[in-house]
């Protein structure tokens, strides 16, 4: 109920406008939502190529952080930067417990992730990444990520 | 008689003519007060009440102190972290700064919290936009409609278990929100459970409380054990609702041994480490391409699969170095076969080493186990004693305590193993293990008579008691003995700054491991 009231009216939103380089994928439900990022300024890491991210939202939303990974398909790499997984999972603290806050929404996460693309310059992973792909079997809510990193 | 050299006592006897007697102060003072062992520590155990007592009196007097109602000083003093010193130091200094980083900056004063209808408001969570909805921000403006703030209060007490700081719903925004404007938000059992995590946050903030960590126990206990000499001092602590555990970790009683190397042990018996060691015990490795070969049969000319290198699995030397020696090997003397067996040797004596502690160690807590069962059954011995030899019940009660009291010493012996493993040898181990013996001996005497059936019970009872006590004491024994070499001896700060050496000194004893 208290999702899919305020979800109903972001969807609204997002048909009418929105930002440049996002896209509304799919929503046909108050679950699960799919958005394509593209980084619009020319870092090379990023050029030519489209990001899929996947919301999923909990009947809590937004009290509770949506969970948002980036998915992988033909078409859709997962971007390199020094705080995605492979697998896609994301580590920033807007998405955490602690760093969540209700006034934010889809359309700012995802604004938010164009903007931590666009200034990065390493195309690297997270160290460690081998290791958590292979073991991590936790949903992204649950990790309980250690936020040191203030540059990117 | 000793003297007395306390002013008051002299002032006491001019004033008053005490009579020979009444002197022998001292005598009495020490038959009231036991004798505290070595292996014992101070400890205050406080129920739910005295918790919240301690808090509201420390409110209070910080109040007077800074001059803010008890509300914003309870904020200020979670804020940090109960540290009363500390904020009344940094209050004093920079008020507003200590304010705004509890967020209770500007106006702590006026504005009483209270909802209100804003006319065009739409809210940011819901998205809302009904003229009639009412409103709530505190002082930083950060305006939200009822239902939102209250569904986010909720979310953060109920499902995230927080009290103390809960922080405005606005991005960014540190304001805690306070308790006032709790009490007008929240309904009254989500309240309870907000006092209750309150009071959580306090145990949890100060060093010296710690909750008892048996299931639905509510106790917390006070001990002043700081953690640097948790090297030294085995804290075991008996909380109200008679469970024993460590203050030091939260672990159940692990008297004699330190934290340190407890969590090493217990580290150990559950990683991998054992498994390579058995590995190396009965496999060899490729002396080329080190794969891991056991050997379950055939003769000594071993031919690698792998890498198809031919050596000898007795000196694992190069086959052809054997020259026609075949399937003999007497070449005691070869290097290269010489170091892979003293290897190997070393890792079969490592691990037969391990076994002989862990068994032990494991054979405590099973016998432990065991033990309990039979008391339960003791129970019903004690039942029937009582029907069958007309016995009273405080006469059968010798069977309760002797269960105890085993279940006791199993618990001190399973952990002398363990603190045993990681003691270099020297006299004073060799004391220990004696200690260890005397103990282990009692108990398993005491154990086997409580196999005995039920008609010899009644005529074993003088000799059951005594049995009891012999292991009571040895217990107390063995621990006061190692408490006593564990806190004497050099300063904590050696074993510290000696991190890299292999035999390090805590207090007395000397161990063969590096520890934290």
């Amino acid at each position: 109920m208290f999702a899919s009231k305020r979800l109903g009216k972001e969807l609204q939103k997002l048909h009418d406008h929105v930002p440049p380089g996002i896209k509304l994928i799919k929503a046909d439900d108050f679950q699960e939502w799919l958005m394509d990022i593209q980084v619009i300024d020319a870092n090379p890491l990023y050029q030519g190529e489209t990001y899929r991210l996947k919301f999923m939202f909990s009947g809590n939303y937004p009290i509770e952080a949506p969970e948002v990974v980036f998915v992988k398909d033909d078409a859709h790499p997962i971007p390199w930067h020094p705080h995605v997984y492979s697998n896609g999972i994301i580590c920033l603290d807007l998405l955490d417990r602690q760093g969540w806050s209700p006034v934010h929404n889809v359309e700012s996460v995802c604004v938010s992730l164009q903007s931590m693309l666009t200034s990065n310059t390493k195309k690297e992973r997270p160290p460690g990444d081998d290791n958590f792909v292979r073991y991590n079997t936790q949903r992204p809510r649950d990790i309980n990520f250690v936020f040191h990193d203030n540059q990117v | 008689m000793l003297p007395l050299f306390h002013p008051l006592m002299q002032r006491l006897d001019s004033d008053f003519d005490i009579d020979q007697d009444d002197v022998g102060f001292e005598s009495q003072d020490k038959d009231i007060i036991p004798a505290k062992h070595a292996y014992e520590v101070d400890f205050t155990v406080y129920s739910p009440e005295e918790i919240q007592g301690h808090q509201d009196k420390q409110i209070a007097e910080v109040s007077n102190i800074l001059g803010q109602p008890p509300e914003a000083t309870a904020i200020l003093l979670r804020h940090a972290r109960w540290n009363k010193e500390r904020l009344i130091d940094q209050y004093m200094e920079k008020t507003d700064e200590v304010l705004e980083r509890a967020g209770l900056g500007d106006t702590a004063d006026a504005h009483p919290p209270r909802l209100e209808r804003i006319p065009g408001f739409v809210c940011d969570i819901c998205c809302e936009d009904d003229a009639d909805l009412d409103t709530f921000a505190m002082i930083c403006g950060h305006r939200f409609c009822v239902d939102c703030y209250k569904q986010y209060l909720q979310t953060k007490i109920k499902n995230e278990g927080e009290a103390a700081r809960i922080r405005c719903p606005g991005d960014g925004c540190n304001r805690i929100v306070d308790s006032k404007s709790l009490d007008l938000l929240v309904s009254a059992n989500l309240k309870d459970r907000y006092q209750e995590l309150l009071t959580r946050t306090y145990v949890d903030d100060k060093d010296h409380l710690r909750w008892c960590p048996a299931p639905n126990c509510v106790y917390a206990v006070d001990c002043r054990i700081k953690d640097k000499d948790l090297m030294r001092i085995v804290p075991t602590v008996h909380c109200e609702c008679s469970h024993f555990f460590c203050f030091g970790c939260s672990l159940n009683d692990h008297q004699p041994a330190p934290c340190s190397l407890v969590k090493k042990w217990l580290k150990k018996c559950e990683d991998d480490s054992e498994t390579a060691n058995w590995i190396s015990a009965n496999t060899k490795e490729c002396p080329k391409c080190h794969s891991t070969i056991e050997k379950n049969g055939g003769c000594n000319h071993m031919t690698c699969r792998k890498c198809r290198n031919e050596f000898c699995w007795m000196c694992m030397g190069v086959w052809s170095e054997h020259g026609t020696s075949w399937y003999n090997c007497n070449r005691f003397e070869e290097k290269s076969g010489h170091e892979a067996r003293d290897a190997q040797a070393r890792s079969r004596q490592s691990l037969e080493r391990y076994l002989h502690y862990y068994n032990r160690y494991a054979n405590h807590e099973q016998s432990a186990k065991l033990d309990k069962d039979i008391f339960l059954k003791t129970e019903k011995k004690m039942t029937q004693l009582q029907n069958t030899t007309g016995m009273s019940w405080i006469e059968v009660q010798f069977l309760d305590s002797a269960s105890q009291a085993l279940q006791q010493c199993r618990q001190t012996l399973k952990w002398t193993y363990a603190f045993a493993y990681y003691l270099a040898r020297n006299n004073l181990t060799e004391i220990f293990e004696d200690n260890q013996k005397d103990l282990e001996m009692a108990v398993e005497n005491l154990s086997e008579m409580f196999e005995k059936p039920i008609d010899q019970l009644q005529g074993l009872k003088v000799e059951m008691m005594d049995k009891t006590a012999y292991c009571t004491k040895r217990r107390i024994i063995l621990l006061d003995d190692t408490a006593q070499n564990l806190k004497e001896g050099k300063s904590l700060v050696r074993s510290l700054v000696l991190v890299t050496c292999t035999n390090q000194p805590l207090g007395q004893w000397k161990f063969n491991v590096t520890l934290p």
